[in-house]
């Protein structure tokens, strides 16, 4: 067995006996164990990504655990990029949950659950079958929803957004069943390797059918507009360590479906697909920064944030599913590398944003933007952690996002000339979405954390927040780490990604460069944050010395903020999230379409005089309201009516029976 | 490694940008039948600022006193890598738009979050709106620099610059004017000119970059004010660059960068002088009237964009 | 756009020649400020005859700002204060808030008789007293209201131009 498989299954079984632990042990040194156990099979499973990347693959076959097919797992540098960035993930998550135990959290529960979750999302980009996919796809699932729901005694909107989460999630699988399954029925075998060998078989139609079910499946689970709506109620109410494996771990393997499915299985397929997908992450993308940027929930606002990363993505792989159908392999190549990229990075810097902001919620007992501020004074080390993960997601240099941001544009630019009317209609309109996706992640990310962490506590309960103990920092010590190597030295990252996209008709290696310079293959580019980063300090440094050289050196004086000389500032005067983010909201009215509701109490005595004013607004979700309202009704009325039929009386259920067969036997004999 | 461009390009834009700004207040003051305080008084604003005591407001953090330092250095690091003086620099690898783009970017981001940082109602005001207008600008500026990398095939900016020296015709071609009209009006949108904001406003309700600014003095002050003034030469510089780049040297020798330090600054001084005399005729927009203008320019970039491809 | 441009032809400048500059050394503060004096002006209990003035010897006519002085929004970008009217109850506090936000070195000008002597307000119940009772006052303007031209011939001897 190669080195990646073994830690792979050193992975597995670390996770086995945490799960054991979690269930056995007593709950004092339960979430020490738990954690470390985890923390040591992420690593564990960074180590077999990692190798897998690097080159070495890895199977092996269960033929007796599942009837029929059995279950295959095999580790190729494609899901070897996942189980990587799933592994890194889980490790920061569990060092931060060691000491993230308030509310119920160390109880039996959630403490067996977590690495079973975690376990499950590392099966899945190495299923190697249907069967197996599916079975770890929807452990998965059930997994993440028993944590979701773990604080429902607590909060009812936990309740309600477990059942929001558990219904979208199952019928998202039943997509991804019901389109592999038509798939697996065209295949000899339910093999990655049969679907692969029979996929230029099929009919056109039958492959878009596929694709069209998977899509709509794994989309779901990234989180993609107009099956989003679960992501912002479930990974704010999840605790903030799994929040974090969701938005930056498990909205992954949406994507990773799609490309499995189809750059590998189905081989590429028509442009056309590719087109629905671009569009489909275009939309994502602004839809998502868009609720982000006026969202005053920080956790929501996270959440909205893996909508419109994912989005981002989905761009990159659309794009360069163009770009492959039309033969251009080098543009495919990069545009997926790009694509890849913005994955992993979008983990470590939401990994670190969600860590971040449960350390907030568990010193302040609030996520509402509008609350909080100040916290810079109480909570250094979050805050600044805050800020590298805020800067990292705002694609501004020397953060994380921005490589691959730059990575995309690239792909997107070059690929004007590339294939006719298509591109030269797509390209521009994908690098103005991408623009003004990053346009609005900078406003999001400055109210973020500007309004939270910045400027003076807005209530008692912010004024009062003492930092988090030192494992919860040592979790979002270990993602910033990862951030700013991500952002640094992208290179080292790079050149492993252009292996995994060595998939299908796609090119692989698009990329080449030293430890400094990223420079493009096949089209002119080159870009060095690293020396971006380095100029940035230097610049910074130049202008101390500058400054030591010309300044007077009086001494710093403290005064009063400047209040126009009038009584002091109070925090109720300060600029709140909702007051920072209103001319966005002002400027996107049409798409957003808030709801405002001014009502003005007169005074007894006379109409002129106003006792009170009050202000209410809400950013409703559209999609959701134009969508899912009228399909909820629908059913709902459906459901009323059908309860007319069940009567409670035996004779007209067997009635119903005898009805059913007899239809049957006719169809039969019809269609014989 | 020729390190000598990029700090002969720093020197200039470090000492002729308060110039700059002192040309500009000087035209103003002239069409409005003032005299003007002649052009050397914004060094002499700068000189008196740098002497005077610095002030930390009551409940600021490192961020507010940080700020500064990151908003100059940015600039810096801007005017270091674009290729005002010559298309030959150390700095290549960071000298693409989009990176210079957003690095100037960071440098409002830096002062959003001062502003922030005070907790007073003007800094959250001047923050929101400094950075709801960004977030709107960022469309056009890539759009139009998508325009103009794509019949270079890059987005660097020393290879567009060496593309236009090569074949200068090509600056008459209608990709390129509609991508200078876009990008005009993204530049004045991002250094906070009429009829975005109005630099020399003193009334609290319509700042924008002013109400971020509002609680610094002494060095302090003296870092912004220098650092804004050199974001101006900048984005006016980059506006030279790409569609007048002629004077520009090939060559690191003395006497070519002499000569292109001489071309810039005329370029520069000229736009300047342009964008001061289109001031004297327009009022500030209201605020939500800048997405509108903004709408436009973006849409005269999607154009060139287009043009680009349907025209080649 | 057309017509403003003409407007602008036909009046050409407007500024008056300066007159000779004042005679007299500068004091210590003004020296250090070598020529750059930011101004805040704040009304302590004007009748907003004194802010007309102002306003006057800052207009195209006068330019004071040729002379290297100019009106700034904050307190914290200022260098002098410019003060007009008697200091009122209400304004004491807010006036010494003001002079306090100001960074060192920076010097207070009282403009008008009210902020020289409390001029006919003298003694009223509302006024606790001249500028120069609250503030250290480097250089007072006389005048009911002071013209422009002495506005600006004080500005230009803290500017020394």
């Amino acid at each position: 067995m190669s080195p990646a498989g073994l830690s792979f299954v050193a992975a597995l079984v670390g996770l086995g006996l945490a799960a054991v632990a979690g269930f056995a042990l007593p709950g004092a040194a339960r979430p020490a164990v738990v954690g470390a156990l985890s923390a040591v099979s992420g690593c564990a499973a960074l180590v077999a990504g990692v190798g897998a990347l690097a080159g070495q693959a890895w199977s092996v076959s269960l033929p007796g655990v599942l009837p029929l097919s059995g279950l295959v797992f095999a580790i190729d540098p494609l899901g070897g990029m996942f189980v990587a960035v799933t592994g890194g993930v889980v490790a920061a998550a569990a060092v931060y949950g060691v000491g993230y135990t308030g509310h119920g959290l160390s109880g039996r529960l959630p403490q067996s659950v977590f690495p079973v979750f975690a376990a499950a999302m590392l099966l899945v980009p190495a299923a190697a079958t249907v069967g197996a996919l599916l079975v770890c796809w929807e452990l998965m699932a059930v997994a993440s929803l028993l944590l979701v729901v773990t604080e429902h005694r607590e909060r009812p909107e936990v309740a309600s957004a477990g059942r929001w989460y558990a219904v979208m999630t199952h019928l998202g699988f039943a997509a991804i069943l019901a389109g592999l399954m038509l798939f697996a029925a065209a295949a000899p075998g339910d093999s990655f390797a049969a679907l692969r060998a029979a996929a230029p078989g099929m009919t056109p139609g039958s492959r878009t059918v596929v694709f069209v079910l998977v899509l709509a499946g794994f989309a779901s689970k990234a989180g993609i507009v107009p099956l989003h709506a679960w992501l912002p109620r479930a990974h704010p109410e999840a605790p903030s360590h799994v929040s974090a494996l969701m938005s930056a771990a498990m909205v992954n393997l949406g994507i990773y479906g799609i490309i499995r499915v189809g750059f590998d299985l189905l081989g590429g397929g028509a442009r056309g697909w590719w087109i629905a997908v671009l569009a489909v992450g275009a939309v994502s993308a602004l839809y998502g920064i868009l609720q982000a940027a006026v969202a005053t929930d920080l956790k929501r606002l996270l959440a909205h944030s893996t909508t419109e990363n994912m989005g981002l993505v989905l761009v990159g792989v659309g794009a360069a599913g163009i770009f492959a159908t039309s033969g251009e392999r080098v543009l495919a190549g990069l545009a997926l590398v790009a694509a890849l990229l913005h994955t992993v990075n979008h983990a470590a810097f939401k990994t670190l944003l969600f860590l971040a902001a449960g350390s907030v919620l568990r010193a302040t007992g609030s996520r509402d933007l509008d609350a909080l501020g100040g916290l810079r004074a109480r909570m250094p080390a979050t805050t600044l952690l805050f800020g590298v993960g805020a800067l990292a997601a705002s694609a501004l240099p020397p953060g994380t996002a921005f490589v691959s941001e730059w990575l995309l544009l690239q792909a997107l630019v070059h690929g004007l000339p590339a294939s006719g009317a298509v591109t030269a209609i797509a390209m521009p309109l994908s690098v103005a979405v991408v623009a003004l996706t990053a346009g609005l992640a900078v406003v999001t990310f400055v109210k973020a954390f500007g309004t939270g962490f910045l400027a003076r506590p807005r209530s008692e309960a912010a004024a009062r927040a003492a930092e988090s103990p030192r494992g919860m920092v040592a979790g979002m010590v270990l993602a910033a780490g990862a951030c700013g190597v991500l952002a640094l030295a992208p290179t080292v990252v790079v050149s492993a990604l252009g292996r995994a996209t060595a998939i299908g008709r796609l090119a692989a290696d698009p990329i080449s460069g030293n430890a400094v310079t990223v420079r493009l293959g096949g089209v002119a580019g080159a870009l060095s944050p690293l020396m971006l980063a380095v100029a940035l300090l230097a610049g910074v440094i130049v202008v101390l010395g500058a400054l030591r050289l010309l300044a007077s050196r009086r001494a710093r004086r403290e005064a009063r903020l400047w209040d126009c000389g009038a009584g002091p500032p109070t925090p109720r005067m300060e600029y709140t999230a909702t007051s920072f983010a209103e001319p966005v909201q002002r400027v996107f009215d049409n798409v957003l379409r808030p709801e405002q509701d001014v009502e003005v109490t007169h005074a007894d005595e006379s109409r002129y005089l106003v006792a009170a004013i009050e202000y209410r607004r809400a950013v409703p979700d559209r999609v959701e309201r134009r969508l899912y309202v009228p399909v909820l009704t629908a059913l709902r009325a459906w459901g009323r009516a059908a309860r007319g039929l069940a009567d409670g009386s035996v004779h007209r259920y067997l009635g119903y029976g005898f009805g059913a067969v007899t239809v049957l036997l006719i169809v039969l004999a019809v269609t014989r | 490694m020729n390190v000598v461009t990029p700090v002969a390009q720093v020197l200039v834009v470090a000492g002729g940008s308060p110039l700059l700004v002192g040309v500009m207040r000087q035209v103003r003051a002239r069409l409005e039948g003032r005299a003007g305080p002649g052009v050397g008084q914004p060094w002499r604003d700068l000189r008196k600022l740098l002497r005077k005591e610095p002030i930390t407001p009551r409940g600021t953090s490192e961020v507010f006193r940080l700020a500064p330092l990151v908003l100059a250095a940015t600039t810096l690091v801007a005017a270091a890598a674009s290729p005002f003086l010559a298309t030959t620099s150390a700095l290549d690898p960071i000298a693409d738009l989009f990176a210079v783009v957003a690095v100037l970017t960071l440098g409002a981001v830096v002062l959003a979050l001062a502003g922030l940082d005070t907790g007073t109602a003007f800094g959250g005001m001047g923050a929101s709106r400094e950075m709801t207008i960004t977030a709107l600008v960022e469309p056009t500026l890539l759009m139009a620099t998508f325009a103009l990398s794509v019949r270079v095939g890059s987005t660097n900016l020393g290879a567009i610059t060496t593309a236009t020296l090569h074949d200068p015709g090509r600056v008459l071609s209608p990709v390129s004017l509609l991508a200078v009209v876009a990008l005009a009006v993204a530049v004045i949108a991002e250094t906070g000119r009429l009829p975005v904001d109005n630099p020399s406003t003193h009334l609290e309700l319509t700042m924008v970059h002013e109400a971020m600014i509002l609680e610094y003095a002494g060095p302090d002050l003296a870092l912004v004010e220098w650092a804004s003034a050199m974001r101006l030469t900048v984005f006016l510089g980059l506006l030279a660059t790409l569609f007048a780049p002629f004077g520009i040297a090939v060559t690191a020798s003395p006497s070519a960068l002499a000569l292109a330090a001489a071309a810039f600054a005329l370029k520069v001084t000229v736009l300047g002088v342009a964008l001061a005399v289109a001031e004297v005729f327009l009022a500030k927009l209201r605020l939500f009237r800048v997405p509108e203008l903004l709408a436009g320019s973006f849409l005269l970039g999607l154009l060139a964009v287009a043009a680009s491809f349907f025209l080649a | 756009m057309w017509r403003l441009w003409r407007k602008i032809r036909k009046t050409g400048r407007v500024a008056e020649p300066a007159p000779a500059r004042p005679a007299g050394p500068l004091t210590s503060v003004a020296a250090r400020l070598g020529g750059s004096v930011q101004i805040r002006h704040v009304d302590a209990g004007s009748c907003n005859g004194c802010e007309v003035e102002i306003g006057s010897a800052f207009g195209p006519v006068h330019d004071a700002e040729r002379y290297g002085a100019r009106l700034v929004a904050s307190p914290r970008h200022a260098d002098a204060l410019l003060v007009t009217g008697a200091v009122t109850r209400n304004m004491v506090e807010p006036l010494r808030r003001t002079y306090d936000a100001v960074p060192g070195p920076k010097l207070v000008v009282a403009v008008g008789d009210c902020a020289r002597d409390c001029g006919v307000f003298k003694g009223a119940y509302g006024v606790v007293g001249s500028v120069g009772d609250v503030l250290p006052v480097e250089v007072s303007v006389p005048g009911c209201p002071p013209t422009p031209e002495a506005i600006t011939a004080a500005l230009r001897g803290i500017t020394g131009r």
